[in-house]
């Protein structure tokens, strides 16, 4: 593999800094035509920015790029697109009002004066020729993610690429949709495309990869077959074995804390988003709400928290309503919270790490008298925070914007662990944090239940919620599909993610599995 | 691949969820709703102590075909406007109107008021309310307003918000003062008009684009030095001589053929000065500018997802630079409105907010080039009919009068437009 | 804000900040020099001798140092030149400060208070009409009048935070159009029997009662401008040390993570503004009650409070929003306006040139990118920017 091609995309040797911090350290790594090539590592281990800088969106600090034997400057996308590098990103690219036949020509309108009926025409051509139907008239906004994947791809094939990066792209899909994608991605691999295939899910690797390269901390670490086994590759990618189930004591369940009835929340928009959920959650227990990003999670915690439009139902914590309760309210009502976002909701990142660890109760004992902050209380709270959770800060009057992921997720778990909780609710707690964290993370949250609290964690990952869950609710389009055991097989849980009811989504995977045997 | 076919079938329904009414539309529908009903209950009070007769006189001493004046029985007529207004009041907070009676019902509320207003205003008084002179003065106060607006519509839909266009106005009525009173040339001055206001336009691209200022701030900052810099000028060149630098000409009425002689009609849209005309194509070219063209497209790619636009190849950097410095020519030719488009001579911040009206036109109109026009029109109605009314001397002291397009435009952003979208990049600077 | 100064402290505080310093210094001496070239510029008289720059240099230069000269060293002069000039300058810096104050807040919750004019202008409006029309007795009268224009700015701006928190109504085009609501009221209560000077015809109130005015200390310097550094400290205790400072200023910089943590927006939204129009009301109080030259305050006019309110945004930007960059900011440009006066009548430029330098600074200091491209030893040698930016965001 170390072999100079001539044929071929290579990326020889690229360093990319950011002030101090070496994101890429001299990586190098090369994709053949109708081949795929999988990028693999954790958050934040440089695989995007390697990608961005071969799109041209970031300038290496060091390295070349070859393309078919010839150095290739990549100044700018339009020049990456002129060599025949397509892109289809994370965060997808496209402008959500207008439809798809505007995005597909901006930035190759062909001439000053808009013509929609031709780039219509080169819609349809191009999804007949690679079997991706869409509407070219339909709005971005009003697509479902899927399809506005599909779009995304289009675009990148657009300009005749013989080169695709697809960078995480599984992340916003459903099990099927993914399976769907892989298809796509082989048939494109069939028609002669080189494709790089950006992920940190190991599953499917292992399902579509011809050659893996794993990237740690900026550098390759090694590469391996297609064959590798699940724990090998998640070795390698972390650099230790790595056993995600942590031990988890037995739930000691005790009263019901929260009851939800019939919930139904409506966006800002108008539309209803949580549908006549039921489900209760008891002391010492922990629900997991399982379930592809979009389909009302999050509305469901705004909703627990008091942030959201609750059309009908009630939420009962403790035996109190507070259905219609505001934030204060909830909190003061021994609601935990941990937003999904932190970033956007969990923390400010310019207040210091002191004053983050009192966001929500500043205005109480003993951190106030009056009207007047107690600051000496406010230090002492963070001082004995930061050592507790281990919150790794030069001091605790630096801004909480200079702590690392895993160090913010820490400030803003023990900011609402250290009160007692009646309800504990967090959303995707180790989203974007470091292994070593995430185990941290999740003892942590054990020990939370195992106090007496309910327990609700919204999570995506299914690997997360097998570790934590003592029960798991499966959400699809804003409706509870059911509520099962964490044993239940994944390809089951899958399926449930997809809308498919338990004994349907159950016979479903039977059946498959008795297909493969024959 | 069964379990495939199993997903797939669900994934083929048609995505539609269901609505319900969010909080901030009903927050918007109640609040739309009983600012029309008071409207209406204002307008019951008066009708109990309205005049006699209003009188509307169609034409003006000047028309070459003399329409007559209507004469209204000013109590039955002020009542009825109440009752419809109020009635289009009650159908909106009722909710249950579909969005095609909804837009009926607002339009029926606000002709039914000002209708209503002026009877009885005009009842007041023994002269009749021209309505010509009030429509063509619309026409005349509006244009620079328009034109400010689409100024800030093409900035804004590429992502910079322009809050400088009073600055802008200012210092291209200063610079078709000038040059005007010097070249005698109506066309120099507005060119000169329009350079000034594109450098002024550079301004704020330079800070906004390039250095990251806050674009409000930064707008008000250039208003500032607009008014400064032109008062400087004013003071220490102009004014010692102002019968060479501050005697521009003025523009004349152009009358567009056969088409001036429209009774009525004529005179309000086809007599009007070279910028009514401008004014008006402005919105057309606008328009297709925006929804026509590989520019435009770029343009709104920007101010929506400026990201987007880049990875396809676009420079976000000089797509606004482009449409900041557009908008700067619309800026300008509003700007000569106030020397050359009227009096001819230059006063000391004589824009007098002027360009803040076209601000709020632009919000109103949703960053839309039609919108937005309609609102300009709007805002030039409401002031010029303060002026009409403060000849009639009706018991509304004039002050008063003159600030209605003021409070207009607080009743509008806060009930009936509420929080409406912006291009969703408006304001942020794009960082690579 | 170090204004514990032990001596590290202090230290520590200049090491930190002193490009910060040098940069607004050097944005100050780039925005002379434009106004030293507009000056040249602008006068026939002097840019005529450039025609002779290479034939007789010394005319064309000559003249533009002496035209240049008189003018800032009038302006020097007027400003900080003797005892008097600095009372005139605190008089006019007071007005600065408390506006400032009320813009600088805004600034703090997110908020763009754009109404610290017509906010000023409510206040003078009450306070004047307190200190004319009512006779109480010394002290007492005083302090009505400040209540009343410090309330009537009070709900001035509150109703823009409350519109804003209610409606969505986005508070800069709001608080734009209650100026000219506020001046247009002016006007009109101009013209009616209560606040017309009886025997006058034109806009024009009658003197306050000397009960009411702000009591002179030394020629121009007034009480008002001790309450206005009072003000400063308020400031400074509320954004630091108070509960609603913390709202505030967690609004201000993440208003999802403060709503997420249980603060009310929409509450810290109206009571900021509340607070905003109080303390631009009290500049509008200071207009109205502060002794002028003649040692009585001005009677209620349509520009009696000039432009303070628009001049507030500068005095707010320059002094970054904080009380303590505020009270500074506000004395510099008090400075600039009470020397823009000297420089009008001793060097005959006009003070509008003022208003130049003004806009000129906060432009400047605002882009220090720009004042490190034109004086490159501010530049920063090394980045330190710690990688947040790296990573797959």
């Amino acid at each position: 593999m170390t072999a100079q091609h001539d044929a071929g995309l290579q990326l020889r040797e690229i360093t990319k800094k950011f002030g101090t911090f070496v994101a890429n350290d001299a990586v190098s790594l090369d994709v053949q035509p109708g081949e795929i090539h999988c990028l693999l590592g954790e958050n934040g281990a440089g695989k995007s920015t390697l990608m961005n800088v071969l799109y041209g969106l970031l300038q290496p600090d060091g390295g070349q790029i070859i393309l078919d034997g010839e150095e290739l400057h990549v100044e700018n996308p339009r020049q990456a697109m002129a060599a025949g590098i397509g892109m289809v990103h994370q965060h997808f690219m496209l402008v959500e009002v207008f439809t798809v036949a505007e995005n597909l020509i901006l930035g190759r309108e062909g001439g000053p004066v808009l013509n929609l009926e031709k780039a219509r025409a080169k819609v349809t051509e191009l999804a007949g020729r690679y079997n991706l139907p869409v509407d070219p008239d339909a709005r971005i906004e009003d697509l479902p993610v899927g399809i506005q994947q599909r779009v995304e791809i289009l675009k990148a094939l657009a300009n005749d690429a013989k080169y695709l990066v697809f960078d995480e792209p599984t992340a916003v899909l459903t099990p099927q949709e993914i399976d769907e994608l892989m298809i796509v991605m082989q048939k494109l691999r069939d028609d002669g495309k080189g494709i790089v295939f950006i992920t940190h899910k190991l599953r499917e690797v292992r399902a579509i990869a011809d050659r893996i390269t794993v990237l740690r901390r900026g550098k390759i670490v090694g590469s391996a077959e297609p064959g590798t086994s699940e724990s090998e590759l998640a070795e390698l990618m972390v650099g230790r074995a790595v056993d995600l189930r942590i031990a988890k004591p037995e739930a000691k369940v005790g009263q019901i804390r929260l009851s939800v009835k019939g919930l139904t929340v409506a966006n800002p928009a108008g539309a209803v988003v949580v549908d006549g959920l039921d489900f209760e959650v008891a002391s010492g227990e922990i629900l997991c709400i399982a379930g592809v990003q979009g389909n009302g999670q999050s509305e469901l915690a705004d909703a627990l928290l008091g942030n959201a439009q609750v059309t009908s139902g009630t939420v009962t914590l403790d035996g109190v309503d507070v259905t219609h309760s505001n934030p204060r309210q909830t909190i003061a009502a021994g609601l935990g919270f941990v937003p999904e976002d932190r970033q956007h909701d969990g923390y400010v990142a310019n207040f210091t790490v002191a004053e983050n660890l009192v966001l929500n109760r500043f205005t109480t004992q003993p951190f106030s008298k009056g009207l007047a902050l107690d600051l000496k209380a406010i230090a002492d709270n963070a001082t004995d925070l930061v050592e507790r959770y281990d919150i790794r800060t030069e001091s605790i009057t630096k801004l909480a914007s200079q702590l690392s992921g895993g160090n913010a997720q820490k400030l803003v778990l023990a900011r609402e662990l250290s009160r007692d909780l009646a309800l504990l609710v967090a959303s995707q707690p180790t989203r974007g944090v470091d292994v070593g964290a995430i185990e941290f993370l999740h003892k942590r949250i054990v020990a939370e239940r195992d106090t007496g609290a309910a327990v609700v964690i919204v999570s995506t990952e299914l690997e997360e919620v097998e570790a934590l869950a003592d029960r798991v609710l499966v959400m699809y389009r804003g409706k509870a599909v059911g509520i099962v055991s964490p044993e239940t097989p994944r390809d089951v849980l899958g399926l449930m993610m997809a809308g498919v009811p338990y004994e349907e989504a159950l016979a479903n995977s039977k059946a498959a599995a008795t297909g493969k045997d024959n | 691949m069964t379990t495939f076919s199993a997903a797939e079938a669900v994934l083929d329904q048609v995505v539609r969820l269901e609505k319900v009414e969010s909080a901030d539309q009903k927050r918007a529908r109640l609040s739309t709703g009983s600012l029309v009903v008071a409207a209406g209950l204002l307008l019951l009070g008066l009708s109990f102590g309205a005049g006699q007769i209003a009188h509307f006189a169609m034409s003006n001493a000047f028309d070459e075909v003399q329409l007559p004046t209507f004469a209204v029985p000013a109590g039955p007529a002020v009542l009825i406007s109440a009752v419809l207004c109020l009635a289009a009041g009650v159908g909106l907070i009722s909710g249950r109107l579909s969005p095609a009676w909804r837009r009926a019902a607002g339009v029926v509320a606000g002709t039914s008021f000002l209708f209503g207003f002026l009877s009885w205003a005009a009842a007041t008084s023994a002269l009749p309310f021209p309505v010509s002179n009030q429509l063509s003065g619309t026409v005349a106060t509006a244009t620079p307003l328009i034109l400010g607006a689409l100024a800030g519509v093409i900035g804004e839909r590429a992502g910079v918000v322009n809050v400088a266009i009073e600055g802008q106005f200012l210092n291209a009525a200063f610079a078709a003062g000038i040059v005007g009173s010097i070249t005698k040339s109506i066309p120099a001055a507005l060119v000169a008009a329009v350079l000034t206001a594109v450098a002024t336009a550079a301004l704020l691209a330079l800070f906004a684009i390039k250095y990251l200022m806050d674009q409000v701030v930064l707008g008000v900052v250039i208003n500032l030095l607009a008014s400064g810099l032109t008062g400087f000028l004013f003071d220490q060149l102009v004014q010692p001589q102002s019968r060479v630098l501050n005697s521009a000409p003025t523009m004349q009425p152009i009358p567009l053929g056969p088409l001036a002689n429209i009774p009525f009609l004529g005179p309000i849209l086809f007599n009007q000065t070279i910028l009514v005309y401008l004014a008006v194509l402005s919105v057309a070219v606008v328009w297709v500018l925006l929804f026509k063209t590989r520019w435009g497209l770029r343009v709104r790619a920007v101010g929506e997802h400026p990201k987007a636009a880049d990875t396809v190849g676009i420079s976000v950097v000089a797509v606004r630079w482009q449409a900041v410095l557009v908008g700067g020519i619309f800026a300008g030719l509003g700007g000569a409105f106030f020397t050359v488009g009227s009096t001819g001579s230059f006063a000391k911040d004589l824009t007098v907010g002027n360009g803040f009206i076209a601000l709020a036109a632009l919000i109103m109109g949703r960053w839309h080039p039609i919108w937005a026009a309609l609102m300009a029109l709007f805002f030039g109605f409401v002031t010029q009919m303060a002026s009409q009314l403060q000849t009639l001397s009706t018991p509304v002291p004039s002050e008063f009068l003159l600030l209605l397009p003021y409070i207009a435009t607080i009743v509008a952003v806060a009930g009936l437009i509420g929080r409406s979208r912006a291009p969703a990049a408006d304001g942020t600077p794009y960082i690579k | 804000m170090s204004s514990t100064t032990s001596r590290p402290a202090f230290l520590a505080y200049l090491s930190q900040y002193w490009r910060e310093w040098a940069i607004t210094g050097a944005a100050m001496v780039l925005a002379l020099l434009l106004g030293a070239i507009l000056m040249v510029v602008a006068d026939p008289e002097v840019s005529a001798n450039f025609a002779y720059l290479f034939t007789a240099p010394q005319l064309a230069l000559g003249g533009a140092w002496a035209k240049v000269a008189g003018a800032y060293s009038a302006l020097v002069a007027g400003a900080v030149g003797s005892p008097e000039a600095l009372a005139h300058t605190s008089a006019k810096a007071a007005p600065l400060i408390c506006a400032g104050l009320g813009v600088g807040l805004g600034f703090r919750a997110g908020l763009f208070n754009i109404g610290a004019q017509g906010q000023a202008i409510m206040g003078s409006i009450v306070a004047a009409y307190i200190g004319f029309t009512f006779q109480l007795p010394y002290g007492l009268h005083l302090l009505v009048a400040i209540i009343g224009g410090v309330a009537a700015g009070a709900l001035w701006g509150g109703v823009v935070g409350w519109l804003k928190a209610k409606t969505g109504a986005h508070e800069v085009i709001v608080t734009i159009m209650m100026n000219y609501i506020a001046a247009g009221l002016l006007a009109w209560l101009l013209t009616t029997a209560a606040f017309m000077r009886p025997g006058r015809m034109d806009p024009i109130s009658p003197e306050v009662q000397p009960t009411s005015a702000l009591p002179g200390i030394y020629q121009q310097f007034h009480l008002g401008f001790l309450v206005a550094i009072l003000a400063a400290a308020a400031v400074w205790w509320l954004l630091e040390r108070s509960t609603t400072g913390f709202a505030i200023r967690a609004v201000g910089l993440n208003p999802n993570a403060a709503a997420t943590a249980g603060m009310s927006v929409a509450a810290t939204t109206t009571i900021t503004m509340t607070f905003a129009g109080a303390l631009a009301g009290l500049a509008g109080v200071q207009a109205a009650l502060g002794p002028s030259a003649n040692g009585v305050p001005v009677p209620l006019t349509v520009g009696l409070v000039g432009t303070v309110g628009f001049d507030a945004i500068t005095v707010a930007l320059l002094g970054r929003s904080r009380p303590l960059g505020i009270v500074l900011a506000g004395l510099l440009f008090g400075g600039l306006s009470a020397g823009g006066l000297a420089m009008q009548s001793v060097a005959q430029t006009p003070l509008t040139l003022t208003m130049v330098l003004q806009a000129l600074v906060v432009l400047f200091v605002a882009a220090p990118a720009l004042v490190q491209t034109l004086v490159p030893i501010l530049k920063e040698r090394k980045s330190k920017k710690v990688a947040m930016a790296g990573g797959e965001a």
